[in-house]
C-alpha cells in the first residue's frame, strides 16, 4: 500500500473533479483518502468589536456546516464504494494549510482542482494551484 | 429590518425640520448653548483642582495609579514588550485555534478605538495650551499607562461573561462585580453601575460628540465654512447604516483603510522630522525645558504637566476600561496574555504617534516665541500659546503639516473622518455593552441606545468646540475614577496570574509553536 492521498474540496465543480479524479487513483492502489477543507483565514485580517465578540460562535458554525453539508456527504458516498476516508477542516492560508496536512499525514500525493473562470471561487482555487505548483511538498496533481 | 430606514427617516427630518441654512448657525449656538450649560457642573466637578492648587485631581488620581501599577508589577512595560511582541507575532498561538481572533487583531481593533483625533487634535491642544513641554508628561503619562493598561486587560478576560450561545460580554462592570463578589468586598455592584452609567455618558461624549466635532472642523477646514449639523445628519447616517442596519461591510473597509492612514500619518511626520533634521535637537531641548520650566506658557510646569497627562489619557484611554471592554471578547485560555498585548497600545498610541504630532507642530515653528526673552507669546485671553495663523486643535496639526506638504490637509481630513469613524464605532460597542449591562440584553433596548448614539453624532457636530471637548474629557475621566477603584481592588489577581505564567512559560508549560 502507498502513502496516502490528500485532495482539496470546497464543494465547488473543480473541486469535485479532483476528488473523483483522486478517488479513482486511491481506490487504484487501494491507499487512504484524505479530504481537506480549509476555510480561508487570516490572523491579520481586521475585524470589527462585534465581529470580534461573534467571532468564537461564527468559527463554531462554519466548522459545522463544513463538517455536515460538505464533508459528511462526500465520505459517505466513498466510503460505500470502499474507500478509506480521513476528512480535516482547518483554518487558514489555502495552498500553506494543504501542505502542512501533507506533511502531518505523511501523503505521497496531492490533488487540487483548477477552474479557469472568472468566478470567485475559481480565482481563489486557481491561486492555489498556482502556489502548489511553486511550494507542493509531494508530486502535486492539478485538476483541470 | 425594513423599520430602519423608518427610524433613520425620522431622525433626519426631525433634524432638518428645523428649517434651512438661514437658520442652521443659529441652530448650532442653541446646541452650544443647552449643552455648555448642561453639563458644566459635571465638568467643574471632574476637573475641580486641589484646594489652593491649579492641579485637578482627576489627574493626579491618573497619574498616581499609572505609578502603583508600575511599581507593583515591577516595570512590566519594559519586562514584557519582547513577549508582548512574541504574542501579537502569534508565536505562542496554537495552530488547532486558527479562525479564533487572533492576538493582533485585538490589539488592532483597540487601537482603531484610541487612535484617531485625540493623537492628531488633542495633542495640538495639549501642545496648544501646554507649550513643548506638555510633550514630555504625555509620553512619561504614555509609558506608566502601559501597566493600568495590563491590568485592566487582564481583569476584563479573567471576569468576563461567557453565555451558552458562545458570545461573551466583558469589562470593568463584570470584574467590578465578580471580583469584587470573590473577594468578599461590598459595593462591587454599585461600582458597576457607576461606571456603566460613565461609559455610556464616555461613549457619547469623547467616543461620539468630540469625533464628529473634529471631523466636521477638519471638513471646514478644507471646503469652507457650513454648519455643523449637516455633517452631523451624514454622519448619523453613515453610523446608523452600520451599527443599526448591520452594514458591517462599511466597518470592515474603514478597518482595512484606518491602518493605513495610521502609518501614513506617521511615515509623513517622519518624512518632515527627517527634512529638518537640524531642528529635532532645539525641538527636544524645549519639550525638556518647558517641561520643567513651562517656557512662559499659560500655568507653567503645573500647565504643561496637567496637559500633557490629560491627553495622553484621552488619548490611550489607560485606566479608562474602555480598553478592557475590547480585549475582553477574544478567546484565550490565559487571561494575562490580552494584559500583555494590550500594554503596547499606549505604546503605539501615545509614545510614538502622538510625540509625532507634537514634534511635526514645534518643529515647524506654529508656537509663536518672543524673539526677545525665547519664552511663548499667550493669546488675549492668556489660555493658549498664539499660534502663527490663530489656529487650535486639529486645523493647528493640519497647518504644521501643510507648511510642509500642501496636499497633506486633505490627507488629513480623510484621515481624521475616517479616524473619527472607527473610533466612534468602537465606542458604540463600549457604551452599548455598558447599556446591555445596566438595561439587560435584547433587540429593542440595543436600538434605544444605538438611537441615542447616532443623535448625539448630530449634536457634536453642531455644538463649538469648547463645551464638547470639556464635556468629552469630564466623562472619559468619570470612568477611570471607578475602574480605577476596582483595578486597586483587584490587582492581586492579577499577579497571581502574572507569577503563574511566567513560572509556566520558564518551565516551557506555555508552548511556542513558532520560533
Amino acid at each position: 500500500m502507498s502513502g496516502k492521498f490528500v485532495v482539496a474540496y470546497d464543494g465547488s465543480p473543480a473541486s469535485r473533479r479532483a476528488l473523483d479524479f483522486a478517488a479513482d487513483r486511491a481506490a487504484a492502489q487501494s491507499t487512504t483518502l484524505v479530504v481537506v477543507h480549509v476555510l480561508e483565514w487570516s490572523p491579520y485580517s481586521f475585524l470589527t468589536p462585534t465581529e470580534i465578540e461573534e467571532r468564537h460562535v461564527r468559527r463554531r458554525q462554519e466548522l459545522e456546516r463544513a463538517e455536515k453539508a460538505l464533508m459528511a456527504p462526500v465520505v459517505e458516498e466513498l466510503s460505500s464504494k470502499g474507500l478509506t476516508i480521513e476528512t480535516v477542516i482547518k483554518y487558514g492560508h489555502i495552498s500553506d494549510t494543504l501542505c502542512e496536512v501533507v506533511k502531518d499525514k505523511g501523503a505521497t500525493q496531492m490533488f487540487v482542482g483548477r477552474d479557469g473562470h472568472g468566478a470567485l471561487s475559481a480565482r481563489v482555487f486557481g491561486s492555489v494551484a498556482g502556489s502548489l505548483v511553486q511550494i507542493a511538498p509531494v508530486p502535486c496533481t492539478i485538476v483541470p | 429590518m425594513s423599520r430602519f430606514p423608518f427610524l433613520l427617516a425620522i431622525i433626519v427630518t426631525t433634524l432638518g425640520s428645523f428649517a434651512g441654512p438661514a437658520m442652521a448657525q443659529s441652530i448650532d449656538e442653541k446646541v452650544n448653548q443647552i449643552f455648555a450649560s448642561s453639563t458644566g457642573w459635571f465638568v467643574n466637578f471632574i476637573f475641580s483642582p486641589f484646594p489652593g492648587t491649579s492641579f485637578p485631581w482627576i489627574v493626579a488620581w491618573l497619574v498616581v495609579a499609572a505609578t502603583i501599577f508600575t511599581i507593583y508589577f515591577g516595570v512590566i512595560q519594559f519586562r514584557a514588550v519582547p513577549h508582548s511582541i512574541a504574542l501579537v507575532k502569534g508565536d505562542y498561538s496554537d495552530p488547532e485555534d486558527a479562525g479564533e481572533v487572533s492576538h493582533f487583531q485585538a490589539l488592532a481593533t483597540a487601537l482603531s478605538g484610541t487612535v484617531g483625533l485625540g493623537n492628531i487634535a488633542g495633542v495640538a491642544v495639549a501642545v496648544g495650551i501646554g507649550g513643548p513641554g506638555a510633550t514630555f508628561w504625555m509620553i512619561l503619562a504614555g509609558l506608566m499607562g502601559m501597566a493600568s493598561k495590563f491590568t485592566e486587560c487582564t481583569l476584563g478576560v479573567k471576569y468576563r461573561n461567557e453565555y451558552a450561545d458562545g458570545t461573551v460580554s466583558g469589562g470593568p462592570m463584570y470584574y467590578l462585580t465578580k471580583g469584587f463578589a470573590e473577594r468578599g468586598l461590598p459595593g462591587g455592584r454599585f461600582l458597576a453601575i457607576l461606571f456603566s452609567i460613565f461609559c455610556i455618558l464616555g461613549a457619547l461624549g469623547g467616543g461620539n460628540m468630540f469625533q464628529s466635532n473634529q471631523a466636521h472642523a477638519q471638513i471646514t477646514n478644507v471646503v469652507g465654512d457650513y454648519p455643523g449639523w449637516i455633517t452631523g445628519v451624514i454622519f448619523a447616517g453613515i453610523v446608523f447604516a452600520v451599527i443599526v442596519g448591520g452594514l458591517q461591510s462599511i466597518a470592515k473597509v474603514t478597518e482595512k483603510i484606518v491602518p493605513f492612514m495610521g502609518i501614513l500619518y506617521v511615515v509623513t511626520a517622519l518624512i518632515i522630522l527627517l527634512v529638518n533634521y537640524d531642528k529635532i535637537g532645539w525641538a527636544f531641548g524645549q519639550i525638556f525645558g518647558g517641561a520643567f520650566t513651562g517656557l512662559g506658557v499659560a500655568g507653567g510646569m503645573v500647565g504643561a504637566l496637567i496637559q500633557g497627562f490629560k491627553r495622553a489619557a484621552f488619548s490611550n484611554e489607560a485606566g479608562v476600561g474602555s480598553a478592557a471592554i475590547a480585549h475582553s471578547a477574544v478567546r484565550t485560555k490565559e487571561p494575562i496574555t490580552e494584559g500583555f498585548v494590550s500594554l503596547l497600545e499606549p505604546f503605539i498610541d501615545t509614545v510614538v504617534i502622538c510625540t509625532m504630532t507634537a514634534l511635526v507642530i514645534i518643529i515647524t515653528g506654529q508656537l509663536m516665541v518672543n524673539p526677545d526673552t525665547g519664552l511663548y507669546i499667550l493669546n488675549e485671553a492668556g489660555s493658549a500659546i498664539q499660534t502663527v495663523d490663530g489656529n487650535s486643535g486639529v486645523a493647528l496639526t493640519s497647518a504644521a503639516f501643510s507648511q510642509a506638504f500642501g496636499w497633506f490637509k486633505y490627507v488629513l481630513a480623510i484621515a481624521v473622518v475616517l479616524f473619527a469613524f472607527s473610533t466612534m464605532i468602537s465606542w458604540s460597542y463600549y457604551g452599548l455593552k455598558a447599556w446591555t449591562y445596566l438595561f439587560g440584553e435584547g433587540k429593542s433596548k440595543e436600538l434605544t441606545f444605538k438611537v441615542i448614539f447616532c443623535i448625539f453624532v448630530v449634536i457634536g457636530a453642531a455644538a463649538s468646540l469648547g463645551p464638547v471637548i470639556d464635556f468629552s474629557d469630564a466623562a472619559i475621566f468619570s470612568m477611570a475614577v471607578v475602574n480605577i477603584i476596582g483595578l486597586y481592588v483587584l490587582m492581586p489577581v492579577v499577579k497571581r496570574e502574572l507569577e503563574s505564567y511566567l513560572a509556566r512559560l520558564k518551565t516551557g508549560e506555555i508552548k511556542r509553536y513558532k520560533s
